[in-house]
């Protein structure tokens, strides 16, 4: 077999035509018909203007995710701990929020100061990851799902210890901030905030560019590739993944804020909403390709927003999102993987 | 058991590492296998204990044809081969691990094989503990343990690759004590090896391997001279060299002492001058490597420094991008996995190695850049080519295309090591170039004509010890052959004392 774009594409339709036949088969072993079962979550998600905006909604934090882990991934890094480094970043905006709500400033100040506390926060927490990867030799994937464990419990201990409700402390989360510190809605919309869609679509041009244009992206590819020629060449290399791991935890902070300001108002438990390993299944099935993020994360979020109709009216459970997104990325990894070895052996024998 | 190889052949890409190859080994004897690095001799061994099957030829152990499906199966059929590195457990017990690969039940009868084990290693004069740890083993014991691990398993053949490296002096004599009762048992025994005296002392026939064909079996007594023709090819005349030129100092490396894996070298001391050219031979794994990484900052020294420049600034503890700063580069071997990029194309390799600044990769210029550096280095591929699509040799005149200008200092392992002619040529010429503008160069060889050829000065690694610098214009192959197989080292050490 010869490495052409076309026989690539077949790969990639053989993948998802794969994906579809097990979550087909998942769904009649469910007892229900799968093209129902399509029809509810596409109306689900484009159905009327509330629904397509809410995927809207669910797709900044995942951009923003998926825009940082592309950076890591560039640099041959699983950062794992990014679902902590969302949640430290809702923590430090909550935090700045509840310093400065009753200070009576201009409320755009306050979400700006509260947006880089976000960002700072994801940042420390990034930098943590990876310092115990440069200087302690601990694997970031390890460094990164204790790290995220730790900031759950400080998440909940915050939650149920110094930022409780008055009187009692609740799963719901802390008190919600007042509606003139939400981020602006859209007019005729209940939901959507234009500012923080103009921050991911900045964010992943920032990182295509970065990516393919730059001097550093070009780096942080080499030393993704072969650390050691990389070294070689000249080219820093734990210095250059501590950079990834700090870009990667602004990204990740800003998601937390936006949790924070724009989609919860408040902290809660589950803030992170495991956009972190979302964002993780689609970079991965993105490959390096930056320019393949937005559309990718658009549709596992309207896969997301639109399985939510499922368990009213097919009695399903809306997990089957779930379902099509990992068959997905584990078939179009096969698939690489699969293709990648015809390739070899034709290399072999000539 | 008789063993017989008959027209084995092995190729690796274009590489032919065994080339019909036919010998055959009587039971109860110790044959040695000698060949410098590259000759094939470990390919062989491999094919013989399962590890690689060949592409053609037959094994015939005893008379019969047999196919040899993994080293597994190679143990049933009774070959056992003792790796340079012994292939054991360091976390296990001794016994446990002197139990593994035994076939048996599912609950190994621990008491029955500690018997055993005793019973065997009384019969060899080895003493070790069945309880205690494998990683408290020195090399020798465990090499110990896995021969006795063999016997026991029943092979009635034992490969040995390179056994005497790493062990003490009593270990050697102890091991070749045992391979001489082995052998009297009716044992045979491939006893692969570099060193000459090794060979000389212990077998009882020597196959000479080069360049994966075989060269000639010899009849003790052994000749050395005509060992190392063999191994290293007959003499060529030299052509007349210019006069060494003097230069001002690049390197001094200070009584330098080394620790490697299963290494250490004390007291290096070596004068590197600006312009020439220092040739380090010696069988692979005897430090050079160790030696040039110290030299450029990627290994560090236990004892000793390293200095740069003429006023001698001390660079020891200074990593490799200090030493790069100061014009220091250091070209592997290993191209593909530690010199170049795969997935990078040679535009992407020449904007890395430039360090160029800003922001942006400006697309044209770089584009240019490459389109230039490839037609001065002749490099057959495109700007865009992955580095990955080049042959060997483009690949490394890539490397060389990648050094930037002027350099005080080259290290350089096997520069022309599996290039066809014309590259080889062309790359020397390139290095001669940046010679005469005053660029030293230090570079490791196993092809003892290339180091001849090429150096004004030789160091030859053995064993942990190094020569002083030797003048290239009084050595020969043959003398060179014997340094690296470990003799003549007294006369040298006399010769400097005179000196």
């Amino acid at each position: 077999m010869r490495d052409t774009r076309g026989n690539r594409l077949l790969f990639q339709i053989g993948a998802i035509l794969f994906a579809l036949l097990i979550a087909n088969l998942v769904l009649f072993l469910a007892g229900a018909q799968p093209f129902a079962a399509y029809k509810y979550i596409a109306l689900g998600a484009v159905g009327s203007w509330d629904v397509a905006s809410n995927v809207l909604v669910s797709w900044v934090p995942l951009l923003l995710a998926t825009s940082g882990l592309l950076v890591t991934f560039t640099v041959g890094l699983w950062n794992i701990g990014i679902e902590g480094q969302i949640t430290l970043g809702a923590i430090f905006t909550t935090w700045a929020m509840r310093l400065l709500q009753d200070s009576g400033w201009n409320p755009g100040i306050i979400l700006t100061i509260a947006v880089l506390a976000g960002v700072l926060g994801g940042t420390l927490w990034a930098l943590l990851a990876g310092a115990l990867r440069t200087f302690g030799g601990v694997n970031e994937i390890f460094g990164g799902l204790g790290l995220n464990f730790v900031a759950t419990a400080l998440n909940i201990w915050l939650i149920f210890g110094p930022w409780k409700r008055p009187g009692v402390a609740s799963m719901s989360g802390t008190l919600p901030f007042d509606r003139s510190l939400w981020m602006p809605i859209a007019a005729g919309s209940s939901r959507l905030t234009p500012a923080t869609i103009a921050i991911a679509i900045v964010g992943i041009i920032a990182v295509y560019t970065m990516i393919e244009g730059t001097y550093f992206g070009l780096k942080l590819k080499a030393v993704g590739r072969n650390p050691r020629s990389a070294y070689i060449l000249g080219i820093s290399t734990w210095q250059n993944m501590m950079a990834s791991f700090a870009i990667c935890g602004v990204f990740a902070g800003l998601a937390g804020a936006v949790q924070v300001t724009a989609v919860y108002h408040r902290l809660i438990p589950s803030i992170s909403s495991g956009y972190g390993y979302l964002g993780l299944m689609v970079a991965l099935l993105v490959g390096y390709r930056a320019s393949l993020a937005a559309p990718v994360a658009l549709f596992f979020a309207a896969l997301n927003v639109g399985s939510i109709q499922l368990p009213i009216v097919l009695k399903l459970d809306s997990s089957l999102a779930g379902v099509l997104q990992g068959t997905l990325v584990l078939f179009v990894i096969l698939g690489h993987g699969v293709r990648a070895r015809l390739l070899k052996k034709t290399k072999r024998t000539p | 058991m008789q063993v017989e190889v008959r027209g084995i052949t092995k190729c690796f890409g274009a590489v032919r590492a065994n080339d019909n190859i036919s010998f055959t080994v009587p039971s109860s004897s110790i044959e040695g296998i000698l060949g410098e690095n590259g000759a094939g001799k470990s390919t062989l061994m491999k094919i013989l204990s399962g590890f690689y099957s060949s592409d053609s030829g037959d094994i015939i152990l005893d008379g019969e044809k047999v196919t040899i499906d993994d080293p597994a199966d190679a143990i049933r059929q009774g070959i056992g081969m003792l790796h340079q590195d012994p292939l054991d457990f360091p976390p296990f017990k001794v016994i446990d691990d002197f139990i593994l690969g035994k076939k048996g039940g599912l609950i190994p009868n621990r008491r029955a094989a500690i018997r055993e084990f005793n019973e065997l290693a009384t019969r060899f004069d080895f003493s070790i503990d069945p309880e205690s740890y494998v990683d408290t083993l020195t090399v020798g014991e465990r090499q110990q343990l896995e021969i006795l691990r063999l016997l026991w398993l029943g092979s009635r053949v034992l490969i040995l690759d390179e056994p005497t490296t790493g062990i003490s002096l009593p270990q050697k004599e102890k091991l070749f004590a045992t391979l001489k009762k082995l052998a009297s048992e009716g044992m045979t025994v491939l006893f692969v090896s570099h060193k000459l005296e090794d060979v000389e002392a212990l077998c009882n026939r020597a196959t000479v391997l080069r360049q994966g064909r075989l060269v000639g079996t010899v009849e003790p007594p052994f000749d050395t001279k005509v060992l190392v023709e063999m191994m290293f090819g007959k003499e060529i005349p030299q052509e007349p060299k210019t006069q060494l030129r003097m230069g001002t100092t690049v390197l001094h490396a200070k009584h330098v002492e080394l620790e490697g894996i299963r290494i250490q070298i004390k007291n290096i001391d070596l004068r590197v001058r600006a312009g020439e050219v220092i040739g380090v031979a010696g069988m692979e794994g005897s430090g050079q490597i160790l030696f040039l990484s110290a030299c450029a900052g990627l290994a560090q020294p236990v004892k000793g420094s390293i200095c740069l420049d003429e006023d001698e600034k001390d660079m020891t503890g200074k990593t490799y991008h200090e030493f790069r700063k100061k014009g220091v580069v250091y070209l592997p071997a290993a191209r593909l996995e530690q010199a170049l990029i795969p997935g990078l194309s040679l535009t992407e390799h020449f904007i890395l190695s430039e360090g160029m600044k800003g922001l942006f990769i400006d697309r044209k210029k770089s584009e240019e850049l490459a389109k230039s550096r490839i037609s001065l280095f002749n490099i057959k591929g495109r700007p865009d080519s992955p580095v990955e699509s080049l042959s060997g040799g483009n690949q490394q005149r890539a490397l060389l295309a990648l050094m930037r200008d002027p350099l005080k200092l080259i290290l350089i392992e096997h520069p022309t090591r599996g290039l066809d002619v014309e590259s080889t040529i062309y790359i020397w010429g390139k290095l001669k170039e940046r010679c005469a503008r005053g660029t030293a160069i230090v570079f490791i060889s196993s092809d003892l004509h290339e180091i001849l050829k090429y150096s004004d000065r030789v160091l030859v690694f053995f064993a942990g010890r190094v020569t002083p610098p030797l003048r290239a214009s009084t050595l020969t192959v043959e003398r060179l052959g014997r340094l690296i197989g470990g003799k003549d080292w007294d006369s040298i050490e006399t010769e400097v004392s005179h000196a």
